[in-house]
């Protein structure tokens, strides 16, 4: 059953043809890596994926849409603003609820930022920040994840755990990658993008990182 | 000079402020200008700091003023942000700023009499306007990505709140702090109406020619402003906020039949209130605009333009003062001191020191708008240019002046001054309490005569007249592409 669907999905920059025309289907629990060099298009395709998404989808941009003046807890919260009554989301502004606060700080410590509740966002290193994306996308326990570059700025054993816990959150996703390592292990299906169309798109198994070589 | 826009707006300027010359009364009636002057100067350098007492009550009432009308109208400002999208709002919201707050305490006075209420009201209400106005403009520019990143059933008010206005928060507050500065000068001059602030004791002294004490209410008041960054620390916020209403003072017992009457009946146009309907309004109405709104609006409009030129050339050789491009730190900070001064001096209390000065005429009008908007322009101006990269072996002295830097700051220079057209207007207009007959000088005297009604009509000629301004000079800015994010308004 397919989670996503689009057809002749297409975008222009300045006038200039960007992306597509391409169509793509998503099938529910498909696990998708987006593969292809930078500038290819793999955000653009992701970010249009995203506005035609149902609700319930979580959405982790490459500038990561952290509000570096709030706290870490408020920036992880905010994967759940569409669940709680506008009263009880503008106290958890002004003052964390012991309720939300314990599950934050459970994902915060499986992803190493235990100590970090409080501090701003802002203060943060790159890593760090993009963890806290990720503990907001967790949070969010959605249906659809849509990821672009969730752990460019980790290094390798720490990347791995951080993939593995999205994935094993969001059993459907697509994550652009451009890591060709980590978009065969945690990945079920590979799409290459290359000059704004589909390039390649194959299920992982039958792929080799020799094979995805051309695309970049 | 002609090709180009903003020469050509320069000129034209110019043009119209030297045609203006003739028709103004610029003459100096005092018998003895200078000699009063120098008592002044006398007074200012030998403060009497002696009454203790009567200053401390001045100044905390002044802050207290300042504290809660300045809050309140943040908090306001920044509800009303959160509905600036519709047009509606923002009408209201120009509308209320485009009144001066003497005008706004002038009303409440009729209302409420002289009580806290009055001066409160009379800060919080414009300012709630040009809080809504400035708080939308930096909560529009933040960054929109997280709002994006939210869940996508979210609501808009919780995106706001959890996005875009923590995104603005840092601007927001150090707007927030500018305005405190331009609520102090608000809460100040308040007194020469009649309210307890600075103003009041300021004007009893004059008037019995305590120069001394003069000096020492100015002196304490610089001092008060220069140090902001010091006593006006973030924690320390809340509680000035918690202890100025009680610094407010008890003022007079509210009588509200007065309040009820002001509303439904003295500002009743009188041709209505007495039965003759709309046919009596007509008369009524055209008698006020040939006899007092027209010729106030002439002398606002005259005096206005040679105010405007005159900050322009009085803030382009001001800047120089504190420009690093120019050597010598003890003139630099000389040229600080002068340029706080100028510009932490209320515009009004300028005018009504050199009016006793120099007697009734636009002279000191013109002189104190130019005095005060001249300084916060050429101290905008020349921390501008210090950003300006010069050239290893760059020309000295006025060469350095007049080809290097002036041409570089006088875009910016330019939306400075435009953007306080409307600010100089308001300011004009008010000056007739004083006794130059621009359209305060109408709507004090309808108050004197108790007729309301009139009062009322003129306020709103001055509104109207004011947003018209606001409206060209952002035209003029637009046209001569001119962008620079405002600093203070009043």
């Amino acid at each position: 059953m397919a989670i996503l669907a689009v057809n002749d999905l297409s975008a222009s920059y300045g006038g200039e043809r960007v992306l597509g025309p391409l169509s793509l289907s998503l099938a529910s629990g498909e696990r998708v890596a987006l593969v292809g060099r930078s500038g290819a298009g793999k955000s653009t395709l992701l970010s249009l994926l995203y506005d035609e998404a149902e609700s319930g989808t979580a959405y982790m941009p490459q500038d990561l849409g952290l509000v570096d003046t709030l706290s870490v807890f408020h920036n992880v919260y905010m994967g759940q603003l569409d669940r709680h009554t506008t009263l009880y989301s503008l106290c958890n502004l002004l003052f964390p609820l012991k309720k939300p606060r314990g599950e934050v700080q459970g994902i915060l410590d499986r992803l190493g930022l235990g100590d970090k509740l409080r501090e701003p966002a802002g203060e943060l290193s790159g890593g760090q920040r993009q963890r806290v994306a990720v503990a907001r996308a967790l949070y969010q326990q959605g249906s659809l994840l849509l990821a672009d570059e969730p752990v460019s700025a980790l290094d390798g054993p720490l990347a791995r755990r951080v993939m593995a816990a999205l994935t094993e959150a969001y059993p459907t996703s697509v994550i652009a990658l451009h890591d060709v390592e980590l978009a065969l292990a945690f990945s079920d299906r590979i799409i290459g993008i290359q000059d704004g169309h589909i390039a390649l798109d194959e299920p992982s198994a039958r792929l080799t990182a020799a094979d995805l070589q051309p695309l970049y | 000079m002609l090709r180009s826009r903003t020469g050509l707006t320069t000129l034209a300027f110019i043009g119209v402020a030297l045609a203006c010359l003739p028709f103004s009364d610029l003459a100096i009636t005092t018998l003895n200008p200078w000699q009063e002057l120098q008592r002044l100067l006398y007074g200012l350098v030998t403060p009497d700091l002696t009454a203790t007492n009567e200053l401390f009550t001045a100044f905390t009432r002044t802050l207290a003023y300042a504290f809660t009308g300045v809050a309140l109208g943040a908090v306001i400002g920044f509800l009303l942000t959160t509905l600036f999208s519709s047009r509606l709002v923002r009408a209201f919201c120009a509308f209320i700023r485009s009144i001066h707050e003497i005008f706004w305490a002038l009303i409440f006075l009729q209302c409420f009499g002289i009580h806290p209420l009055s001066g409160v009201l009379a800060i919080a209400i414009p300012f709630a306007g040009i809080f809504a106005k400035v708080y939308s403009e930096i909560i529009d520019e933040a960054d929109p990505l997280p709002a994006r990143a939210a869940p996508k059933n979210t609501r808009r008010l919780l995106r706001y709140f959890f996005t875009q206005v923590p995104e603005a928060w840092p601007h927001l507050r150090t707007y927030t702090a500018y305005r405190l500065e331009c609520g102090l000068r608000s809460s100040a001059i308040l007194g020469f109406i009649g309210l307890p602030t600075l103003g009041f004791h300021l004007e009893a002294a004059f008037s019995q020619g305590y120069y001394s004490q003069v000096g020492a209410l100015l002196l304490v008041f610089y001092v008060l402003i220069a140090t902001m960054r010091l006593w006006l620390r973030p924690r320390l916020v809340p509680v000035y906020l918690l202890a100025a209403p009680f610094f407010l003072g008890e003022g007079l017992p509210i009588i509200w039949g007065n309040v009820t009457r002001f509303v439904t009946q003295d500002i009743v146009p009188r041709p209505l209130r007495e039965g003759e309907g709309w046919e009596g309004l007509q008369p009524w109405l055209t008698e006020i605009l040939a006899n007092q709104a027209l010729p106030g609006i002439w002398n606002t409009l005259l005096l206005t333009q040679m105010a405007l030129v005159a900050t322009g050339v009085l803030a382009l050789l001001a800047f120089p003062l504190i420009s690093t491009h120019f050597t010598g730190p003890v003139r630099r900070t000389s040229g600080h001191v002068l340029l706080v001064i100028a510009r932490s001096t209320p515009e009004y209390m300028l005018a009504y020191l050199l009016l006793q000065l120099w007697g009734p005429s636009m002279l000191p009008a013109v002189v104190a708008l130019a005095l005060h908007n001249g300084g916060i322009i050429g101290h905008l101006v020349g921390r501008m240019s210090d950003e300006v990269p010069l050239r290893k072996g760059a020309p000295i002295g006025f060469n350095r002046y007049a080809w290097e830097l002036v041409p570089r700051v006088y875009p910016p220079f330019l939306a400075f001054l435009f953007y306080r057209w409307e600010i100089i207007m308001r300011e004009t207009a008010i000056l007739g309490i004083l006794g130059i007959t621009t359209l305060g000088f109408y709507v004090e005297g309808a108050i004197q005569e108790i007729r309301f009604d009139r009062a009322m009509v003129l306020i709103l000629i001055t509104a109207l007249l004011n947003i018209g301004v606001d409206a060209l000079s952002r035209r003029i800015r637009a046209w001569l592409r001119l962008r620079t994010r405002p600093t203070c308004e009043a």
